[in-house]
């Protein structure tokens, strides 16, 4: 079976779920690194897998993409058996692993060729299909230069090009930006985001909470091998309490009357003088709608009125107990590693 | 958020995949061989071990021992090409297990796992690889051989008969290299491992000096040894070298018997072990 066949037929009778996780458990010894994990990923969205160093991502995604057998549960990709199917498994689906996984003593354009010719390309579509993802990635100048020369970044962004090379429908990243510099990060964004316009299913793994918010259409939170929590970014943030309505009062003399009259609509308010700011929790939009409808028809003149969620940062505080690491943005070129306080907590665990 | 929505709205059916055949398998092992073949080019010095460092063996022991070590009727010179030769045949192992192991430990192991090839495609593709390799080196010697007076004496048939006994040998040792290229677990060790094996086991042999003067347990091992079988084979269908003596091993006087019975052998033995370990290796 060629891979154009397994396209639009093949997605409709999975019921439109490009991914699926049944139940995937994965021991290595008595240590259960994927402990019943399940989601579904469904055609042309992204989901994110956001969790610290040592949850259980990279396992995850090697059962999925048939590097790993799962101890128990399932998987399918593309409507094909991640343990039955594996041979169309890996027809259907592109990999870019944690490690690097080019060949170092290639050029760019050769590593291209080298997987073109291991998917059986033609040996032209090759060729094109290299120049026009050296373009897309910023790389047309290096092609010809060995990856031992490249930078981290675009070593990187190489990787990510090589898994396209068969233009696969649905596409896993394992941590795909963990130690790219912040502005190669957003480049690389960007071309995500482009590949999921043109109908690509990404799942992607990351460490950061705004990758996630970013970039996926939902995000499943694991820890210790099991998802602690899922959904939206939106419902996430939910979640983990409430909205806060923020307003700025354009003159000091005003925030004494501003205080009052937000008092008399909502129970508790807290002022910070300095800023001429007031804030007060809310269940949504609608109460801050109602708040500025008040507002409007008074004589106190407002800088700014706003809704504030709370961030990923604090829902993954309270979910796991936690902080989630921060972006390695000063730090490039290296892979990151993992900071001492993560590492501890494993091996507590 | 917005943007989210906007990729929403305009999202698009999956771009269409390009209209391609899985590779067959001879176009998976050919692609692997040209990516070793490119490791080559951008670092020729991979190649020392069968160009510089048998020559200078060759030079060596031509002009060092050439003069104390006589063997009647023949020129060392020429008794030692079949010697060298093998001895560089039976570094495949080592070429084999080095590579391998690189793959193995590095992510591209995982990236080629991921590709809907065989798996097996890397074994071959290495194998065939040393297999070239390590005819380079043959070849350098050859050169290296004439230019300093060795000569084929018994005709083409025979010629290409002990060429391909060494070919032969060459693809039992490469079941050798997978096994411990396999088993352990960096170049380092594997390095170590070799070195302190087969490197001895060269010289414990009819390569560089007649059995003749070794303590007879010695000599009796260093007969037995599946290269001095070889090299006796090369000896005598190159008319290099005198046929075994009457007091000679059993193994010696049926060289090229012996050669193809051991390469059998370690096939049968090895290759089982090797494809496990393999197997083993890149399975989690
Ligand atoms: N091959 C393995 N053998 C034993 N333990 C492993 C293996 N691979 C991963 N682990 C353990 O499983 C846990 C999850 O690891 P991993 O999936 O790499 O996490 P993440 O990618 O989220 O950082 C870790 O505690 C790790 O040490
Ligand atoms: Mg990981």
């Amino acid at each position: 079976m060629t891979l154009t066949s397994t396209a639009p037929s093949g997605r409709a009778r999975s019921s439109g779920a490009a991914i699926e996780a049944e139940h995937l458990v994965k021991r290595f010894g008595d240590m259960t690194a994927v402990d019943d994990v399940s989601f579904t990923v469904p055609q042309g969205t992204v989901l994110g897998l956001l969790g610290p160093n040592g949850a259980g991502k990279t396992t995850t995604v090697r059962m999925m993409t048939t590097l790993s057998e799962p101890t128990s549960g399932t998987a399918r990709v593309a409507g094909h058996d991640v343990v039955r199917e594996p041979e169309a498994v890996r027809r259907s689906m592109g990999l870019t692993g944690q490690a690097a996984t080019v060949d170092e003593l290639l050029t760019g354009r050769e590593n291209l060729r080298l997987m073109g010719s291991l998917y059986g390309l033609p040996k032209a579509a090759i060729r094109q299909l290299s120049d026009e993802l050296l373009e897309r990635f910023s790389l047309t100048d290096a092609g010809d230069k060995v990856i031992k020369d490249y930078s981290g970044g675009m070593r990187r962004r190489l990787d990510l090009a090589v898994s396209l090379i068969a233009t696969p429908p649905v596409l896993f990243l394992d941590e795909p930006t963990t130690g790219l510099d912040p502005r190669s990060r957003v480049e690389l964004w960007e071309v995500l985001r482009s590949l999921v316009r043109d109908g690509t299913t990404l799942l992607l793994t990351t460490q950061y909470l705004e990758e996630a918010d970013q970039l996926a259409d939902r995000i499943v939170v694991i820890d210790h091998g099991r998802i602690i929590a899922q959904g939206t970014p939106l419902e996430l943030k939910d979640q983990s309490g409430k909205a806060a309505i923020v307003l700025t009062v354009s003159h000091a003399d005003q925030l004494e009357a501003a205080r009052a009259l937000l008092a008399s609509h909502v129970p508790e308010v807290h002022v910070d003088v300095a800023a001429r700011q007031l804030t007060a929790p809310a269940d949504g939009l609608s109460d801050m709608t109602r708040v500025a409808t008040v507002f409007e028809r008074s004589e106190i003149v407002l800088d700014d009125l706003g809704l504030q969620r709370p961030s990923l940062d604090d829902v993954f505080l309270s979910l796991t107990g936690h902080r989630a690491e921060p972006p390695a943005g000063a730090t490039a070129d290296t892979t990151s590693s993992p900071s001492p306080s993560t590492q501890s907590e494993e091996s507590q665990s | 958020m917005t943007d989210s929505a906007v990729q929403q709205a305009t999202r698009v059916a999956p771009a269409a995949p390009h209209d391609f055949q899985p590779p067959g398998f001879v176009r998976q092992v050919t692609t692997m061989v040209w990516r070793s073949l490119k490791h080559i080019k951008r670092q020729p010095e991979m190649l020392t071990d069968v160009t510089i460092q048998p020559v200078m063996f060759v030079l060596l022991f031509a002009f060092v021992f050439g003069g104390s070590i006589v063997i009647p009727g023949f020129i060392y010179r020429e008794w030692l090409m079949p010697g060298i030769m093998a001895q560089t045949m039976a570094f495949s192992a080592f070429i084999v297990a080095i590579g391998l192991n690189m793959d193995l430990g590095k992510g591209i192991i995982d990236r080629f796992r991921s590709l809907p090839i065989s798996r097996g495609s890397v074994l071959v593709g290495r194998s065939i690889y040393s297999i070239i390799h390590s005819s380079i080196g043959i070849f350098v010697m050859s050169v290296t051989g004439l230019a300093i007076g060795w000569r084929i004496h018994n005709g083409v048939g025979k010629a290409l008969l002990a060429f391909g006994l060494l070919l032969l040998f060459g693809f039992a040792m490469i079941w050798v290299g997978i096994l411990v290229g396999s088993s352990m677990r960096s170049p380092e060790a594997v390095n170590g491992l070799m070195f302190t094996t087969i490197f001895p086991i060269t010289f414990l042999a009819n390569t560089f000096a007649p059995t003749v003067g070794m303590a007879s347990w010695l000599r009796t091992l260093a007969e037995w040894n599946p290269i001095s079988a070889l090299v006796q084979a090369m000896r005598e269908l190159w008319g290099n070298g005198p046929a075994a003596l009457p007091d000679a091993a059993l193994p010696l006087h049926y060289p090229v018997l012996t050669t193809v019975l051991w390469s059998v052998a370690i096939t049968a033995v090895v290759a089982p072990l090797a494809v496990r370990a393999f197997i083993r290796r890149t399975t989690d």
